[in-house]
Order: structure tokens, then C-alpha cells, then sequence
């Protein structure tokens, strides 16, 4: 079985995997990072979403073995301490979450989204989320959120 | 119950306290569970949708590495999956009710029913043991559609089910709507569609079952909004488990919508494998899996006739359905077009004559239960296109319809021709609210402008009543309920004043933790950060029936205040002791007990500490401690209604129907958390656009395969497929339950249909388009322009 090495959360990490094991499984299973999720097995609703190189990446659509070396981040590693990220302070400021299963891979793409572009138009965000899917929030108030996670970003 | 002003109390918008474990990632939810030595279930599903199982064979699969057991149909033997809900047909005879076993013995009746489940050390392990299966099937003819399930020459999907019918059942005075019918001046007449949806909560379905050979006790970590239920149904019915030695633990649930409530299969094969194998067997549906094994909802297929005066006033209805139950028969299915569907059949107006008949059939798809409204959509869809209908036949204005025919408000409690007694409402108030917002009066000139750009702009209406907070148990078991539906709250105030409330119903998303939180601060006096809610596990709350049909705060927050009154009285009576003054001359305001006419006080912690330290206590009257239990079962359900206004862009070059405002003005009673109600109603409204204009499982007439079992096929809406939307609410209070509220759940995805459909006729309407069906897609769309185009032509 390969052998992979990463930094997950700025830790190195190294285990013995198969090689058909998913980023995804890999920080579940192996790592017990469980707040990246599994919402579909077609790369379409997002909850997966952890960042991979500072980039928004979906980990059920990549194998442990393609991360190899690289720096990854997940949910787990945004806080700092019981310090919120501003992204994830402006969900709870907004109510963006109800179930909470999709908003990790929500959180993800949001950030990766506003770091890619300032001053983003509602339409600009929701076609920036197009490939999250919520069933609980209607997106309304992830919009909003998103809104003011970028503006609190911006002023950091 | 009032607004107090309190910042964390009632009619506050407190953050929520499960936010920081949901957005830091350490929710924890089924799957995220791992038991010690815990091995991996996989499911082997039917390809086929109708087949004879002749043999299988498990030889090669079971030499597979990493293989702990296989077991069939042959092996199982328990009970199978019973119904919670029994119909008797108008000739009075019983529903047919199939038997439903877990794996199946020598049929498969859907795609995805199960034949084999596969035990791994690893998932992987397992999923590959299960490829190597090699199961021989006889396959025969199937049957998928709704409305041609009962006809001659159909595919019988059970032998005693004769043309495929469950039941064929009826509500209502036949021949008073006949002799209305007979003097009308008027009729309307509608063929309706609810197509069949996929509830997708973005947590699939998972379940561990665990077994404690010491004490012989079970355990069961499930994605379900009502464990206790599960732990009735799948103990007593399935696997003969007695209650004292089954735990059923709902943990975090993402999300359920209806499709977590019913007790599945796959939660009695785990539980019973587990103790076969001996070690814990965890089974995780993945997204595919779900599209064929979660009940699915609506699919109901109806025709409807309203009878009219002169004047425009409803003088009778009447409507005939046919619901699909595909293969077997959920846990509430046969409810939903009975109970919860026909009894709104009169929606917020006086028409005084309604008869309903309501045909339920099996075909070989997967189960059809309870979703988001759950009946009370189709209703209103079918009430709101119908009066949309009447409305362009007779040339009323389709809001002057409408009035002409509400209850008014002082007609409450009004009882409606079929069964129910609504017991508020103020429908002309939400009416006029919504119309004002959608800017009503102000559209045409909307309509005039996107013609000048080539676009198709509409706008419709739906004015909706819904009935929920479900349910008064004697009132359901006289209809068929084989459980009561009250429900179980419980308050434990410790010696130092924190308090934690153990609460029977179950949040996955609702929020729940901090509502509940905000009661019992504000009721107790108490703060809001001294107050835990606890739900979800069979061990820690008394009994509960869980979280459906908009009842967690009417039904469960009643008992929660019905256990607080508990709380509050025995308090009274150790601070009347403290205070050395009679109970009846002590108040409790704001957290503390005083005296009336003196300046003699105790805080409620005080007391509390008194309750569990009782040096000075009237122990000879009185029990020490602080914790009180409640049950409440409520005495009617609960109405909540109102008004939802759509507003539509078509592009006519390629039938894209962009909704371009949507309005919703909602009456719910009381409302303890507006940014949570918000929140509620935000969704249910994309769910019910959702439904309006992308989603539909689709099956394959001559296969009866499910063309839409993916994310790539299923269109779920998406950010960009919606409008951030207008949430208003104006609430008359529940006069029934102690704190007036009626529900939110439901009511964005009950209102929000018709009012979508209608905007889109209305932007047809120019071009010919008189009939459409959901989900109104830009093909469907762009046909129908066609079509209407083509007869313009011809004429």
C-alpha cells in the first residue's frame, strides 16, 4: 500500500493507504477529521469541500494519493482557539446554518470564493456557490454570510 | 406567554448555541460515529424493479478477504416493518397492508430493494464481497405510473392488493356537494399533477447497531428525527427487542424534512446483524443509495371540480386522487392523502359542501411517505390552481375571488366541512401584508417593461391554511393513528440553578437548542447560557414521539411549559417555607419568588439549592429535588396560514423561468426566535420552488428504472436557481395550547407551489399557455410556447 504525506492543519500527517482511498476517507477514516462531509458520491453538492494548496477542492473528487505532500486545510483548522474565523462567525452572526452538514464544505468554498474576488454582487456569490448544495437555508442567508464574512476578511 | 424585552428570551433572535460545533466541525453525527471494533455493512440492491429472486449465491463472495458474514433473505428471522397508520377503505374493509422484511425472500418489488447485506472489516471490503454475489432473477413486468396502477392489465405488485389498490377511501357529504353541483352557475374543472419528489437531506441515511453481550442490551445511533419511535416500532414489531434493553441514540441529523421520521429496514438489519456478528455493524447510505431507498414524497395524481355561484361563491367541491404508496407501505404513508390532505380541502375558505375520494396504489417504486407538508402541499396546490382557474373562466379578479370567499375573521373557530375546526386566522390581514410588499398594484407597469426586453414576466398568488401540530391523540386514533401523538418534555433544575430540559422531540436543523433554551430562561428566570437542551437518546429523555409536522414548540414547548408549571408550583411552595409566608401569597417574576405587600425575596436559585439541600424545608410535605416531567397532548391541531406572492421572468427563446420576487407573509402564532422562524420559512420556500420549477423523479414506464438517482439527473435547486426571499409574519395566537404558537416548519414549502405555478400561467397566459406541469423545466416551458403557438397558427 502507498504511503502518503501531508501537513493537515499545519501538521504533518503520513499513513499507509489503499490507493483507491478518497481525500475525503482519508481525513475521516485515518485522520478523524469527521467535520468534512459526505453528501453525494457524483462531486456535485460540496460538503466535502476542504482547501488543498489554499484552494477550494472537493476531497471525494480527489485520491489521498494526488494530495501527497501538499498543505491541506479543513474545517478543523480554521479556528483559532474558540476564535472564529470571520467567515465562520458571520455564518452564525446570519443564521447561514441549520443542519450544519453542508456548512463545512459551505465555510470552504465561501472562503476561497471572497479570496479570489473582492467586493462580490449577490449574483456574483450565488453563482460563486453553485457548486454547494443546502436543502435547510433556501441560501438566503448563506448569501447574506457570505456578504458579511467577505467584508470582515476585507477589514482584517 | 408575551415578549419580555428579555435580549435571550422569547421573540428574541439569539444566535444559536449548536452553531460553534456545527461550524468548527465536531458535530457529530451518525456517520462520525466509530464503535471499538466496529465492521461495515453494504447493502446488495435489486437492479431490477420487478423480479422473482431463484437463486442466489454467496459462495465466492463469502471467500473474499475481509469478509465477516453474508446474509440473505433465507436468513432473517424477524418481523418485518410495520405501519403506523391504518385506512379503512368506504366499504369499511382494512387497508391491504403487505408484509415488508427487511431482505427480501423471494421477490424484489423496486429498484434498490435489498437481497443481501454484505458485513466488511472495511466498506471497501464489503462493497467488493457484494459484486461478487451472483443473484439470479426471474424478471417480470412493472408497474411505475400513478394513474395507470389500477388499470386492467397492469403489473400486479402484491397478490391480495386486486388492481393494485391499498385502498379506495372517502371523506365528506357526497350527496350535498352533488345537489350543489346541480344548482351551480359555474364549474371549474382541473386535472392535477404532484409529481414525485426526493426529500434529500444532505446527510444521508447511516445506522450502527451495537450489541452488549454482558447485559444483553442494544444500541442503535440512527439518522432519525423520532428515536423513540424507532425504538417502539423496530423493538415491539421487528426484532421483539423490550424496550428496557434497547437505546436508540439520534445524534446530530442533518437535516430531515419527513424522510427521517420513518422507521427503515436498514436500522433493524444493523441492530440484528449486530448481535449475529457480535460487534458493531455500521451502515452508511451514500447519495445514490438514498435516491432508492428513502421514502419519497407526494405523487399524487387528482381530478378536482369547484361549483360557483352568480356572485363567485364557493358552493361545493369536489375532488378525486390517486396516491401512490409505491412497493410497500411507510410508516405514515397511508395518512398523508387521507388525513393530512383531504381534511385542508376547504384551505381559508367557506365553501360549504366538499366530497373527496382518495384511491392509494402500490407499483414498483420506492415507498412514498411523508414529505416537507406532507398532503398539505398537494392540497394546496390543487385548491390554489383551482381557484386560480375559476378565477379566469368566470373573469373575477383572482385576488376579489379569493376575498369573496375567506372566512372572515370572526367566523373563528370555524368548522370546515371536512372534520377539522380551525380556531384562528386573519387571512384578509396576510393577504393585503403580501400584496403590499410584492408591490401587487405596482406590477403591470413590471409586466410592461420586460416586454420591451422580449421577457414573459407573472405574478401569482396562493393563500394557504395548512393543519400541523400534530396531533390530539384520541382525535388520530379515531382516524386510523396507531400511536398518540402527545408529546414529552422534562425540566431538572439543579442544586445550583442550571438547568438542562430533556425534550422527546428532535432538532436536525431546527434549532431547537436555543428556542427550547429561550423558554425555559425566560419562564425560569434563569440565564439563557444556564440552560442545556438535551434530545436524541432513548436513555436520557423519558419517552417522546419527535419532530414532524411543524409540532416540536406547539406540542413539545407546551410540554415543556406544562413541566415548568410543575417547576414553578413546588418552587412556590419551598420559597413560600423560606419566606415564612403562605404558598398562595408568593409570586415568581423575573427569577424570583416575593411576597406580595412585603419586600420579602428569594432568587429562584435559592430555591433550587434549598430543593437539594433541605435543612430548612417542609419535608414532611414536600419531596426534595427540582425536576418535573410533563406529557402534553394537545386538544386540536394547530392552523397556520397566509398569503405567497411570486413573481416570474420567463425567457421565451429558451422557456428559463427566472423568479424574480418572491413574497411570504405567514400567520404561526407566537414566535420565540424570528431569525430561526426566518430561516424556516427561506427554506421551505426553495423547497417549494424547488418542486414548482426542477425536481421530479422520473421513472422509466417499461423498466421501472429511477432515471433521476443522482445529483447529476435529480435537479436540487441551487444558489443561483433562487431569489433571496421577502419573510413576513403577522400571527394571531393558537387559542389551545399554552404558548400560541402553531408552527413553522412546513408552511414555505405548503404556500409556495401554486403561488410559483400561478406566476408562471400568468406569464404564459399572453402567448396561449393555459396549462402547465411541475416541474415547470425551460423545456417543458418552451414546448408549451410552441405548442401555443402552433394552435394560434392553425386557427
Amino acid at each position: 500500500m502507498p504511503t502518503v504525506k501531508m501537513t493537515v492543519n499545519g501538521k504533518p500527517v503520513s499513513a499507509e493507504v489503499e490507493a483507491r482511498t478518497l481525500l475525503v476517507h482519508f481525513l475521516r477514516e485515518h485522520l478523524d477529521l469527521t467535520g468534512t462531509h459526505v453528501g453525494c458520491d457524483t462531486a456535485q453538492c460540496g460538503a466535502c469541500t476542504v482547501h488543498v494548496g489554499g484552494k477550494a477542492v472537493k476531497s471525494c473528487n480527489m485520491l489521498a494519493v494526488q494530495a501527497d505532500g501538499a498543505e491541506v486545510t479543513t474545517i478543523e483548522g480554521l479556528a483559532t482557539g474558540d476564535t472564529l474565523h470571520p467567515m465562520q462567525e458571520a455564518f452564525r452572526d446570519h443564521h447561514g446554518l441549520q443542519c450544519g452538514f453542508c456548512t463545512p464544505g459551505m465555510v470552504m468554498s465561501a472562503i476561497d470564493l471572497v479570496k479570489r474576488k473582492a467586493d462580490l454582487s449577490e449574483a456574483e456569490i450565488r453563482a460563486g456557490l453553485e457548486g454547494n448544495i443546502c436543502r435547510c437555508t433556501g441560501y438566503h442567508n448563506i448569501v447574506k454570510a457570505v456578504q458579511a464574512g467577505a467584508a470582515a476578511t476585507r477589514g482584517r | 406567554m408575551a415578549d419580555t424585552g428579555n435580549p435571550t428570551g422569547i421573540g428574541a433572535s439569539v444566535k444559536r448555541k449548536e452553531d460553534f460545533r456545527f461550524l468548527t466541525g465536531q458535530g457529530t453525527y451518525t456517520d462520525d460515529i466509530k464503535r471499538p471494533g466496529q465492521a461495515y455493512a453494504y447493502i446488495l440492491r435489486s437492479p431490477h424493479a420487478h423480479a422473482e429472486i431463484v437463486k442466489i449465491d454467496t459462495a465466492r463472495a463469502k471467500a473474499m478477504p475481509g469478509v465477516v458474514a453474508i446474509f440473505t433473505g433465507a436468513d432473517y428471522d424477524k418481523g418485518g416493518v410495520p405501519c403506523g397508520w391504518q385506512i379503512h377503505s368506504k366499504d369499511g374493509s382494512p387497508m391491504v397492508e403487505p408484509p415488508h422484511f427487511p431482505l427480501c425472500k423471494d421477490r424484489v418489488r423496486h429498484v434498490g430493494d435489498q437481497v443481501a447485506l454484505v458485513i466488511g472489516e472495511s466498506l471497501a471490503q464489503a462493497r467488493d464481497a457484494a459484486e461478487a454475489i451472483a443473484v439470479t432473477y426471474k424478471e417480470l413486468p412493472a408497474i411505475v405510473s400513478t394513474a395507470d396502477a389500477d388499470k386492467p392489465g397492469a403489473a400486479q405488485v402484491w397478490p391480495d392488493a386486486k388492481n393494485n389498490t391499498c385502498f379506495d377511501w372517502h371523506l365528506g357529504d357526497k350527496a350535498a356537494v352533488d345537489a350543489a353541483f346541480a344548482k351551480a352557475h359555474h364549474v371549474t374543472k382541473i386535472d392535477i399533477v404532484n409529481q414525485r419528489l426526493a426529500p434529500n437531506a444532505m446527510e444521508p441515511r447511516a445506522a450502527i447497531g451495537d450489541y452488549d453481550r454482558a447485559t444483553g442490551e442494544y444500541t442503535l445511533y440512527t439518522t432519525s428525527q423520532n428515536p423513540h419511535v424507532i425504538r417502539l416500532l423496530m423493538g415491539a414489531f421487528v426484532l421483539q427487542i423490550p424496550e428496557h434493553k434497547l437505546r436508540v441514540v439520534a445524534p446530530d441529523v442533518g437535516g430531515g424534512f419527513g424522510s427521517k421520521i420513518f422507521h427503515y429496514s436498514e436500522e433493524a438489519l444493523v441492530t440484528w446483524a449486530a448481535a449475529k456478528v457480535r460487534r458493531p455493524v455500521k451502515w452508511t447510505s451514500d447519495r445514490s443509495e438514498a435516491f432508492i431507498s428513502d421514502a419519497q414524497g407526494r405523487d399524487h395524481v387528482s381530478h378536482a371540480e369547484l361549483a360557483l355561484d352568480k356572485d363567485g361563491k364557493f358552493l361545493a367541491l369536489r375532488v378525486s386522487t390517486k396516491a401512490n404508496m409505491g412497493a410497500y407501505l411507510s410508516t405514515f404513508a397511508p395518512c398523508v392523502p387521507t388525513y393530512l390532505s383531504a381534511t385542508l380541502l376547504a384551505g381559508v375558505y367557506t365553501t360549504p359542501a366538499i366530497y373527496a375520494e382518495v384511491k392509494a396504489v402500490f407499483t414498483n417504486t420506492v415507498a412514498v411517505d411523508a414529505y416537507r407538508g406532507a398532503g398539505r402541499p398537494e392540497t394546496t396546490y390543487l385548491l390554489e390552481r383551482l381557484v386560480e382557474k375559476a378565477a379566469r373562466e368566470t373573469g373575477i379578479d383572482r385576488v376579489e375571488l379569493r376575498r369573496k370567499n375567506f372566512i372572515p375573521k370572526d367566523a373563528f373557530p370555524y368548522q370546515t366541512p371536512v372534520a377539522l375546526q380551525y380556531d384562528s386566522g386573519d387571512y384578509f390581514s396576510t393577504l393585503d401584508i403580501a400584496l403590499k410588499r410584492a408591490d401587487w398594484a405596482g406590477f403591470e407597469a413590471r409586466r410592461a417593461e420586460a416586454k420591451k426586453r422580449g421577457k414573459l414576466r407573472g405574478i401569482g398568488i396562493s393563500t394557504y391554511i395548512e393543519a400541523c401540530g400534530i396531533a390530539p391523540s384520541a382525535v388520530v386514533g379515531s382516524l386510523g393513528a396507531r400511536a398518540g401523538l402527545y408529546e414529552c418534555g422534562s425540566i431538572r433544575v439543579h442544586p445550583t440553578g442550571s438547568v438542562t430540559v430533556f425534550t422527546g422531540t428532535h432538532s436536525h436543523g431546527q434549532g431547537h437548542e436555543t428556542t427550547f433554551a429561550q423558554l425555559v430562561s425566560d419562564t425560569l428566570g434563569v440565564p439563557f447560557d444556564s440552560v442545556e437542551v438535551s434530545h436524541g437518546d432513548t436513555n436520557k429523555i423519558p419517552f417522546g414521539m419527535g419532530t414532524y409536522g411543524s409540532r416540536s414548540l406547539a406540542v413539545g414547548g407546551s410540554a415543556l411549559v406544562k413541566a415548568m408549571d410543575k417547576i414553578i408550583a413546588k418552587a412556590t411552595r419551598i420559597a413560600a417555607h423560606l419566606m415564612e409566608a403562605s404558598a398562595a401569597d408568593v409570586e415568581f417574576k423575573n427569577g424570583e419568588f416575593s411576597v406580595k405587600g412585603t419586600d420579602k425575596k428569594v432568587p429562584f436559585g435559592q430555591v433550587a439549592l434549598t430543593a437539594y439541600v433541605p435543612h430548612n424545608y417542609p419535608i414532611t410535605e414536600l419531596e426534595p429535588g427540582l425536576e418535573e416531567t410533563a406529557f402534553y397532548d394537545p386538544l386540536n391541531f394547530t392552523y397556520p396560514g397566509g398569503c405567497h406572492i411570486c413573481e416570474v421572468e420567463i425567457d421565451p427563446d429558451t422557456g428559463v423561468t427566472q423568479v424574480a420576487k418572491f413574497t411570504a407573509v405567514d400567520d404561526i402564532g407566537r414566535v420565540i426566535n424570528p431569525m430561526i422562524v426566518e430561516g424556516q420559512v427561506h427554506g421551505g420556500v426553495v423547497q417549494g420552488i424547488g418542486q414548482a420549477l426542477l425536481e421530479n423523479c422520473a421513472y422509466d414506464n417499461e423498466s421501472g428504472q429511477l432515471l433521476t438517482g443522482s445529483y447529476m439527473d435529480y435537479t436540487m435547486p441551487r444558489a443561483d436557481d433562487v431569489p433571496s426571499i421577502d419573510v413576513a409574519t403577522h400571527n394571531t395566537m393558537c387559542t389551545h395550547n399554552p404558548l400560541g404558537s402553531k408552527g413553522v416548519g412546513e408552511v414555505g414549502a405548503i404556500g409556495s407551489p401554486p403561488a410559483v405555478i400561478n406566476a408562471v400561467l400568468d406569464a404564459l397566459l399572453p402567448v396561449g399557455v393555459k396549462d402547465i406541469t411541475m416541474p415547470a423545466t425551460p423545456v417543458k416551458v418552451w414546448q408549451a410556447i410552441q405548442s401555443a403557438g402552433s394552435a394560434k397558427a392553425a386557427e
